[in-house]
């Protein structure tokens, strides 16, 4: 077992100054018994509690995250440990002094002291307990702030890859030369994109005809770096272009259909986003005819599916299913299952 | 250099307008410079650059088929296997929009490399270089010393180059363990267990003495996963568990086999691995 060690010994000081604190309360009431009788029990008894807390909850495994033991264990290790560092205490004091608090006229003044030491050790305790409570909160708190740093970090990563951001840039620069209207409806496209990528709150909706516009600026984009290698068809039907639907939920698997599926294929291929009704729910389809997955592969999902499905979870909850379609000769398809496409989908 | 005069020079490039955009502004900056061919995808590069073996090869980093990195690491290996044998070995300029890792390695090397978007002083910068190296290599190389001395100076020093670029990449965690999904179920694989991992065409084969597994993670992002000491890639496709290699063998042609154990397996070993395997 391992301690912490400067923080025994704060406790201890700590535990030190209340001692001195309740020997003065006691010499202040009863001025006609000796200071020093006060004091030394005080600080044997404060000291004898201090030790069975602070090192006795190191014994319960339920206290290793907070600190401090869950359960009865909570108030049920206080409690010993003030009955028990009083008797030791009391001990250790009486051995000082040559005499015994058990019998004679010493048995007088224990109800006293038992109260004082109750009331103390209460205290004592509490105020323990809830500085360890909100170090430990503190640390969480901590802990998940930076998670969520990290992965807006990562989400940002993701939709402004720096490779993609150079390489469009460096074929505008060429168009400017050799293609000055291209070049224009180039950078309106990416201007389009960046707004998107970067304004897009991740728990909105808007409807269908704005996502596969904003699909379309991401495929024209990369349409003109990869020229004849990519081909792409954008199907959405007039009577869903109203549906709303997660903003940016195609969008990464879009991406993924080019970078893992295209952009590695020697010969290029096709993307197609479809869509549909189906039933009473909404069908969303992306197809590439890239490099594909084999059957066999890792466990689908990198970081960008694995989003898709978190985002759909937390609109939807089970409502909404995503499927991944690999193991086909050519390339991987993604359906997606969304509720209620006819009442204009309405998320949680 | 076939026309002692005039020096040629390969693009590999997948984006077409990116490499048009190169050829235009090497004609400006590099008049007599012949473009003897431009390529858009790695295997392409790999044969063009062993048929023609121009002065300067242009790659693109990122490349379907191969990376720009890995088409050089496989010209390297072939260039004294065929007709390119004995001759100067190209000039190396990599082009990349975002790499990082591989940038910090170039600069380390001394390696010429082109950033996207193409800046014309950067570029003019290059091709300076570039005359200079090619004017100090025919003074060195007078009529074909290179072939009857045997040695290649400037493939080693590309080998040298290679070996340390390919080996770069970014620090991250090692593995304990490989997932491989086999039907609905994945198989936890024990790195400890593994004794070669094979690249094939979309995956990579995980041998252990009993197994094999497919996973598809690609070799290139396993490698800096693993234990170095434990693991040596011998070729582009083959990465080995040192302590399972029982012998090495030369043959006729000079090429280097490995014999596991545990395994039927023979593991060929790449001319820019081969320095791995000496008698001590």
């Amino acid at each position: 077992m391992k301690f912490d060690w400067i923080a025994k010994a704060q406790h201890l000081l700590q535990t030190l100054a209340l001692c001195l604190a309740a020997a003065a309360i006691q010499y202040a009431f009863r001025p006609e018994r000796p200071y020093e009788i006060a004091l030394v029990y005080s600080l044997c008894i404060g000291t004898s509690i201090w030790m069975l807390i602070d090192f006795g909850r190191e014994l319960f495994a339920s206290a290793a995250r907070t600190g401090w033991p869950t359960g009865h264990t909570a108030w049920l290790l206080p409690l010993g440990s003030v009955i028990g560092g009083y008797g030791l205490g009391t001990l250790a004091a009486d051995w000082w002094f040559g005499w015994s608090s058990w019998s004679g006229v010493g048995l007088s003044t224990l109800p006293a002291s038992l109260l004082i030491t109750a009331l103390a050790g209460a205290a004592a305790s509490y105020y323990f307990y809830s500085k360890t409570q909100s170090g430990y909160l503190r640390t969480r708190v901590a802990e998940a702030s930076f998670q969520a740093s990290q992965a807006r970090l990562k989400l940002l990563e993701s939709q402004l890859e720096p490779h993609m951001l150079f390489n469009t840039l460096a074929n505008l620069r060429v168009l400017i030369d050799a293609d000055p209207a291209r070049a224009q409806t180039m950078l309106d496209h990416l201007i389009a994109y960046l707004r998107a990528t970067l304004n897009a709150s991740r728990t909105g909706t808007h409807t269908l005809d704005t996502e596969f516009a904003r699909l379309r600026d991401y495929l024209e984009l990369m349409a003109i770096r990869m020229g004849p290698r990519l081909s792409f068809e954008l199907t959405l039907p007039p009577e869903l272009a109203s549906a709303q639907v997660p903003t940016l939920l195609l969008q990464p698997l879009v991406e993924n259909a080019i970078r893992h599926g295209l952009e590695p294929k020697v010969a290029g291929g096709h993307i197609a986003v479809r869509a549909q009704r189906a039933g009473s729910a909404l069908l969303l389809e992306v197809d590439d005819t890239g490099i594909g997955i084999p059957v066999s592969g890792i466990a689908d999902g990198g970081f960008g599916l694995t989003q898709v499905r978190e985002r759909l979870h937390t609109m939807y909850g089970a409502a909404a299913q995503l499927a991944l379609l690999r193991g086909r000769p050519d390339g991987v398809g993604v359906r997606i299952h969304l509720p209620d496409a006819a009442s204009n989908a309405t998320p949680r | 250099m076939n026309d002692r005069n005039v020096p040629t020079a390969l693009i590999a490039e997948d984006e077409p307008l990116l490499a048009s955009a190169l050829k235009k502004a090497l004609a400006v900056a590099w008049p007599e410079l012949d473009i003897v061919a431009m390529v858009g995808d790695g295997p392409s590069a790999v044969t063009q650059a062993l048929a023609l073996a121009p002065d300067v090869l242009f790659l693109d980093i990122r490349m379907p088929g191969l990376s720009g990195l890995d088409a050089a690491s496989e010209i390297a290996d072939d260039w004294e296997a065929g007709p390119t044998a004995g001759k100067p070995f190209p000039a190396l300029v990599f082009v990349t929009a975002y790499d990082q890792y591989a940038v910090q390695a170039f600069e380390a090397r001394a390696v010429d490399y082109l950033l996207k978007p193409l800046q014309e002083p950067r570029l003019r910068q290059t091709v300076a270089r570039l005359q200079q190296a090619l004017a100090s290599r025919a003074m060195a190389e007078p009529g074909n010393s290179a072939a009857a001395s045997g040695a290649n100076p400037s493939l080693e020093q590309a080998l040298e180059h290679l070996r340390h670029l390919v080996s770069v990449a970014a620090p991250v965690a090692r593995l304990s363990v490989l997932q491989a999904s086999v039907g609905n179920v994945i198989r936890v694989v024990p790195v400890d267990e593994v004794l070669l991992l094979e690249a094939a065409d979309k995956y990579v084969r995980v041998l252990t003495a009993q197994h094999e597994y497919l996973i598809r993670t690609p070799l290139r992002e396993l490698l800096p996963q693993l234990d170095g000491t434990q693991f040596w890639q011998v070729h582009r496709a083959h990465v080995v568990r040192v302590q399972a290699i029982d012998t090495v063998t030369r043959d006729e042609a000079g090429k280097l086999w490995l014999q596991l154990r545990g395994r039927p397996e023979r593991v060929a070993v790449s001319r820019l691995h081969a320095h791995l395997f000496k008698a001590m």
